[in-house]
C-alpha cells in the first residue's frame, strides 16, 4: 500500500507542474539495496519541498546502485543527453566523490541533500557545490559536546573501521575533551557481542557509537539484550537513529541521547508544514532526518527557481547561495565552503503511549557551528 | 578472565550460526556439485518470513514455524524449477544462474516487504538473562541459539549415521555417479537434501532475526563466510562443516576482541585499533588460505 | 580467416564511429557507456583467459583491477600533492608511465596470490582467489591517505604527449585503440604454443605433465598475464572516470566480471566484450525506467543459462548457421 501511495505521489509532482518551463532537477540517489530506503526517503522529501514552493519543476530520478561508476553514467546521461544543469539526490560519499567533479566539469549546480565528504569541503571547495545536509565531522562533534556536556568523562567509541568511522571517533573526541576508548568494528560486522564484552570491562561513564543503517539496528538491539542499556547511557549521533532505525529497534531504544540538526517536533512553520505533508502523503512511513533534509533542498532549489528560474546559472547559482529560505531546523546559513552553518539539539528517546521509542528535543548544545575545512577553501 | 569465557561462548554462538548454514550448503554442494549462491537468500527468506509473522501474531514460535516452511518451500521450488536442470552443468554456469537467483530474491523481498529493515523482538522466555558465572550475565537467547544450533548437529549426526536417507546421503557424498547407477530415486534425494539445507538456512535466518537487522541483502553478507566454513571443512562433509563452523567464529570473535590489545602493547592506540581490526577482518580468508595450502582439500575432504 | 578479418575491421569500424552517431542523434552518453563496456570487457576477457582457456576459474579478478585502478589514482594523488609514494616514488600524470605502472603491479600482484592459490584446484582455488581478493579489499578500505572507502578523486584524466585527453571522445578513441590491441593480444596469445600449452593444461594436467612440462608454472604465467590485463583495463577504468575506490575490488565486482564471461561464451575471443557490452548496456537501460530494474536482469539471466549453453557466442553461431 505505502509502495502504490508512494508511486503516486511521485507521479502527481512529475505530473502537476508539466508546463514547457518547468525546470528539469536531475536526481541520482541510492533506491536499491539495503540502504534503499535512504533514497527514498531523500526522493519523497525533495518533492515535497520542491511542491511546497510552487516552483515549476520536473525531477528526473534515477537509481545509482550504491555504485561510482553507476553514478557517473547515469550523471552523465542528465548533464550531456538530456542537458539537466541542477542535480542533487546523492546518499553517499564514494558515490559523489565520483559524480560531484562531474557535474562541475560540465558546469552544472550539484546541491547535496547529504552526502558531504571532506574531500570536497575544503580546498577542493567549489562555487557550483552545495551542502544542505551537514558536513560529516560535525554530526560526531556535536555528540562529543552533549556527552560532555551532560558531565561525562570517561567514554567508548565504537565505529566501523573505515575512513567516516575513523572520522566519527575522531570527530567525538575533539569535542568530547575526556578519556576515549576507541574500538573499531568490522566493515560488514552484523554481531557486536564481542564488542559488549569489551563495554562491560571497560566500564565507561558512556558510550558513544556510529553505525549508520542496517549495523545500527543490529548494536542497538544488541546492547539492550546484553543487559547494558541500563547500566551505560549511550550518545548517538543523527545517522545512528533515524527513525527508521528505531522503528526497527523497538522499545530497545528507549533511554538513549541522540544530538541531531532537526527533529520532528521542532517549533517552526516550515517543519510543521513538513510533518504534516509527510503524514498526509507517506502516512506509512516514518519520516527520517534524510526526508527532512530532500524537504529543506527542495525548499532552497524551489525558492531559487521562483526567484529567477532555471536557465540562468550563474543567477541560480547566486540565488541558492542567498540562501533565502526558511529551513525546517530553523538558523540556516551558508559558511565560506558552501557547507551549512546551523544549531545542534540534544535530543532523548523516550516511550511514547504505545511504549514505542520516539525522538524527544530537549535542548540547542551547539549554536551556529560550521565545520573545519571552511577555512581551507579560498573561493 | 570472565571476558575470555564471555568471548568464547561469543564465538561459540556465531560459530553454530555458521555450522546451520554451512550444513546445508556443503550436503549441496557435496552431493549434487552445486556451487549454490543463493542460499544465503534462503536465510533472508527465513527471517524475513519469520518476522513477518512474529510481527502479525505477537508469537516469536509462529514466526519460527513460519520461517521453516517459508524457507523450505522456497528451497523446493528452487530445486524443481532451477536446479535441477543444472546438475550435469559446469560450475559456472551454476554461479551465473544462482547469482540471478540472489538477484530475484532480493528484489522480490523490496517489492513484498519494502526496504526497511522488520522489527522483531525477542521470544518472552529468553528476554533476560542468566548468570553464569559470578559477575558475568549472558543473555539467554544466545544460549538458546547455542542450544539450537548443537541440537541440530547432533540430529544430523544421526540423521546421516543411523538412517537410509542418511546411507544415501553419505554415498552420494563420497561418490555421485554410483549411487546413480545404484538405481536409487536420486531425484527424490535430491530434492529432499536441498529442502533439508534451505529450512536449515531458514532456521538460522529465524534464530539471528531479533538479533540482528532483518533487511534486504542480509544473506549476501554471511554467505562469504559460510563459503569458507564449507571448503576449509572440506566439500560434503557435515563434520567438517561443524567443526570449521565452531572454529571460525571462535578465532574471528578471539581476533576481534584480543588482537587489538595485543598490538597495543606494540603500538599507539588508535593505529593498532585500526590495524587489528583490519587483520581480525582478514583472519577468516587468512586462515583459509594457510590451511588449504596445507590440506588442499580441507580438514574432512569427503570425496576421495 | 579472411570472413574474421573483415568482421574484426568493420566492429572496430563501428565502434570507432560511436562518438559521431552519439553526437548525431544526441544521446551523447552512449560514447561513455560504449567506453565503458569496452574496458569491462577487457577485464572480462583478460579473466576468461586463466578461465575459458586455462580453466583456473579465479574469484578474485578484481583484485587487479583495483589496483590497477589504485596505481593510477596514488600517482595522481602524489603528482598533485607534490609528494612522492612512500617518500621515493614521485607521482605522475603522464599516461605513459601510469598504465606501465599499473600492469606492473598489478602482474606482481597476480604473481603473489598465483604462487600461492595454484597450488589447490577446483572449489578451493575459487575460494582462495576469493580470499585473497577480501584481503586486498579490506587493505584498501583502511587507507586513509587515499581515501579509504571514500575512494580517491583523479580530478584530471592522464596526459598523453599530442593529445587532448580532457575531449571526451579523444579518450573513448584511446581506449578503443586500447581494447583492441588488447583483443589482437590475446588472439595471438590463445594461437602460440603458449596458448597451446595452456588449454592442453585444462583438457589434461597429467598428461601434460608427462609430457614433461612444469604445469604449474605454465599456469603462473597466464595468471600473471591475466591479472596484469585486469590491471590494464582498472588504470583505464580510473582514467574514464576519474575516480578509484574499493568498489572497484569488491567480490561482487570480480563475480560480474566472471557473468560478463559466462553470458558472452567462455574460451571465445569476443564472448566477453559481447557479455560485457549487453550487461551492461541492460542493466543501463532497465535502471532508466526501474528501480526494481535487479528483478527484470536476474530473471534475464536465469532464463539464458537455462536456455542455452555456451552463452550469447553460441547462440550467436547458431544463428549465422554454425560457422564461427
Amino acid at each position: 500500500m505505502r509502495k502504490l501511495l508512494t508511486s503516486t505521489g511521485i507521479l502527481l509532482a512529475l505530473m502537476s507542474p508539466a508546463h514547457a518551463e518547468a525546470t528539469k532537477i536531475g536526481v541520482i540517489t541510492t533506491l536499491s539495496g539495503p540502504a534503499g530506503y535512504l533514497g527514498e526517503q531523500i526522493r519523497d522529501g525533495l518533492t515535497l519541498g520542491l511542491q511546497a514552493t510552487g516552483a515549476e519543476f520536473e525531477l528526473v530520478v534515477e537509481d545509482d546502485a550504491r555504485d561510482p561508476n553507476t553514478g557517473v553514467q547515469v550523471a552523465d546521461r542528465m548533464l550531456n543527453e538530456e542537458g539537466i544543469k541542477l542535480l542533487t539526490g546523492i546518499v553517499f560519499s564514494n558515490v559523489s566523490g565520483a559524480v560531484v567533479p562531474e557535474a562541475l566539469d560540465a558546469g552544472a549546480i550539484y546541491v547535496s541533500p547529504n552526502a558531504a565528504p571532506s574531500g570536497l569541503a575544503g580546498a577542493k571547495c567549489h562555487p557550483n557545490y552545495f551542502v544542505v545536509s551537514w558536513q560529516n565531522d560535525s554530526l560526531h562533534e556535536a555528540s562529543g559536546a552533549a556527552a560532555k556536556k551532560l558531565g561525562y568523562t570517561t567514554a567508548v567509541a565504537l565505529a566501523p573501521n573505515y575512513q567516516a568511522g575513523k572520522d566519527a571517533i575522531a570527530g567525538f573526541s575533539r569535542e568530547f575533551g575526556g578519556t576515549v576508548t576507541e574500538i573499531y568494528t568490522g566493515v560488514e560486522q552484523s554481531d557486536f557481542a564481542g564488542e559488549m564484552a569489551q563495554i562491560r570491562s571497560v566500564a565507561p561513564q558512556v558510550v558513544f557509537q556510529f553505525h549508520p543503517g542496517g549495523q545500527g539496528i543490529a548494536f542497538l538491539k544488541q546492547y539492550q539484550q546484553a543487559g547494558l542499556l541500563g547500566s551505560v547511557p549511550m550518545v548517538l549521533s543523527e545517522p545512528s537513529y533515524d527513525s527508521v532505525i528505531l522503528k526497527a529497534v523497538g522499545p530497545a531504544a528507549v533511554g538513549l541521547t541522540g544530538t541531531t540538526h532537526w527533529n520532528d517536533d521542532f517549533d517552526n512553520e516550515a517543519s510543521k508544514a513538513l510533518v504534516a505533508e509527510w503524514a498526509a502523503a507517506f502516512p506509512d512511513a516514518p519520516l527520517t532526518t534524510y526526508g527532512q533534509q530532500g524537504y529543506d533542498t527542495g525548499l532552497l532549489i524551489g525558492g531559487a527557481l521562483n526567484k529567477v528560474g532555471g536557465e540562468d546559472i550563474a543567477a541560480l547559482q547566486a540565488a541558492i547561495k542567498a540562501a533565502d529560505f526558511a529551513s525546517t531546523r530553523g538558523n540556516f546559513a551558508f559558511g565560506a565552503n558552501q557547507h551549512p552553518v546551523q544549531d545542534w539539539y540534544l535530543t532523548s528517546i523516550e516511550a511514547d503511549e504505545a511504549g514505542n521509542p520516539k525522538i524527544v528535543t530537549k535542548e540547542k548544545i551547539l549554536e551556529a557551528v560550521g565545520d573545519v575545512y571552511a577555512a581551507d577553501c579560498k573561493m | 578472565m570472565i571476558l575470555l569465557i564471555e568471548q568464547l561462548l561469543n564465538g561459540l554462538q556465531y560459530g553454530v550460526t555458521l555450522f546451520l548454514l554451512a550444513a546445508g550448503l556443503t550436503l549441496i554442494f557435496g552431493i549434487m556439485g552445486v556451487i549454490n549462491l543463493a542460499h544465503g537468500a534462503l536465510y533472508m527468506v527465513g527471517a524475513f518470513a519469520g518476522a513477518w509473522v512474529s510481527i502479525q501474531t505477537g508469537s516469536f514460535w509462529a514466526g519460527l514455524l513460519a520461517g521453516l516452511v517459508a524457507s523450505a518451500i522456497a528451497g523446493i521450488v528452487v530445486e524443481l524449477g532451477v536446479m535441477r536442470r543444472l546438475y550435469a552443468r559446469d560450475h559456472l554456469d551454476q554461479v551465473l544462474a544462482t547469482f540471478a537467483l540472489i538477484l530475484i530474491f532480493n528484489q522480490s523481498t523490496v517489492l513484498i516487504f519494502g526496504r526497511q529493515p522488520l522489527f522483531t523482538s525477542l521470544p518472552e522466555m529468553f528476554s533476560g538473562s542468566v548468570e553464569i558465572v559470578p559477575g558475568l550475565p549472558y543473555p539467554t537467547y544466545r544460549l538458546f541459539v547455542i542450544t539450537v544450533g548443537l541440537a541440530v548437529a547432533v540430529g544430523l549426526y544421526l540423521l546421516i549415521n543411523k538412517t537410509r536417507i542418511g546411507m544415501l546421503v553419505r554415498a552420494g557424498a563420497s561418490n555421485r555417479q554410483m549411487v546413480r547407477a545404484l538405481g536409487v530415486n536420486i531425484r527424490g534425494l535430491y530434492t529432499a537434501v536441498f529442502g533439508l539445507g534451505a529450512l536449515l538456512a531458514g532456521l538460522a535466518g529465524v534464530m539471528a532475526s531479533p538479533i540482528l537487522s532483518v533487511q534486504v541483502g542480509m544473506g549476501d553478507e554471511i554467505i562469504l563466510a559460510t563459503f569458507v566454513v564449507v571448503v576449509i571443512g572440506g566439500v560434503g562433509s557435515v563434520k567438517g562443516a561443524f567443526v570449521a563452523g565452531i572454529v571460525l567464529g571462535m578465532c574471528d570473535t578471539m581476533l576481534r576482541a584480543f588482537l587489538p590489545g595485543l598490538l597495543q602493547q606494540v603500538m599507539p592506540g588508535s593505529e593498532a585499533q585500526a590495524l587489528g581490526v583490519g587483520i581480525s577482518s582478514m583472519g577468516i580468508y587468512l586462515m583459509m588460505a594457510i590451511i588449504l595450502l596445507v590440506r588442499p582439500r580441507g580438514l574432512f575432504a569427503a570425496q576421495g | 580467416m579472411k570472413r574474421e578479418y573483415l568482421i574484426l575491421a568493420t566492429v572496430f569500424l563501428l565502434l570507432a564511429l560511436v562518438p559521431f552517431l552519439a553526437a548525431a542523434t544526441g544521446q551523447t552518453s552512449w560514447t561513455r557507456l560504449v567506453g565503458q563496456a569496452l574496458i569491462y570487457g577487457m577485464a572480462a576477457a583478460s579473466l576468461n583467459f586463466i578461465l575459458g582457456y586455462g580453466g583456473m576459474i579465479s574469484f578474485g579478478h578484481a583484485a587487479f583491477f583495483g589496483i590497477g585502478g589504485y596505481v593510477v589514482g596514488i600517482l595522481y594523488h602524489h603528482f598533485d600533492a607534490g609528494t612522492s609514494f612512500l617518500g621515493l616514488i614521485p607521482g605522475t600524470d603522464q599516461m605513459l608511465l601510469t598504465l606501465p605502472a599499473a600492469v606492473l603491479v598489478a602482474g606482481l600482484a597476480a604473481a603473489l596470490v598465483g604462487a600461492m592459490s595454484l597450488r589447490t584446484g577446483g572449489v578451493q582455488f575459487i575460494m582462495i582467489t576469493l580470499a585473497f581478493a577480501q584481503m586486498f579489499f579490506f587493505l584498501f578500505i583502511s587507507l586513509k591517505t587515499y581515501g579509504g572507502e571514500d575512494g580517491i578523486m583523479v580530478r584530471r584524466t592522464n596526459a598523453l604527449p599530442g593529445l587532448d585527453m580532457r575531449n571526451r571522445d579523444t579518450l573513448y578513441w584511446v581506449v578503443l585503440c586500447f581494447a583492441a590491441a588488447y583483443y589482437l593480444f590475446l588472439r595471438r596469445l590463445v594461437q602460440s604454443s603458449f596458448g597451446q600449452i595452456i588449454a592442453g593444461i585444462r583438457q589434461n594436467e597429467r598428461r601434460m605433465a608427462a609430457m614433461g612440462i612444469s604445469t604449474f608454472r605454465y599456469k603462473l604465467y597466464a595468471f600473471i598475464l591475466s591479472g596484469m590485463g585486469a590491471g590494464l583495463a582498472g588504470a583505464l577504468m580510473v582514467n574514464f572516470l576519474r575516480f578509484a575506490s574499493p568498489d572497484m575490488m569488491h567480490w561482487t565486482r570480480s563475480g560480474e566480471f566472471m557473468i560478463m564471461v559466462i553470458l558472452g561464451g567462455v574460451g571465445t575471443l569476443a564472448g566477453p566484450f559481447i557479455g560485457a557490452g549487453v550487461l551492461f548496456t541492460v542493466e543501463t537501460t532497465l535502471a532508466r525506467y526501474t528501480e526494481h530494474w535487479m528483478l527484470p536482469v536476474g530473471i534475464l539471466l536465469l532464463v539464458v543459462v537455462l536456455t542455452s549453453k555456451g552463452g550469447l557466442m553460441a547462440l550467436i553461431r547458431k544463428l549465422s548457421g554454425g560457422q564461427k
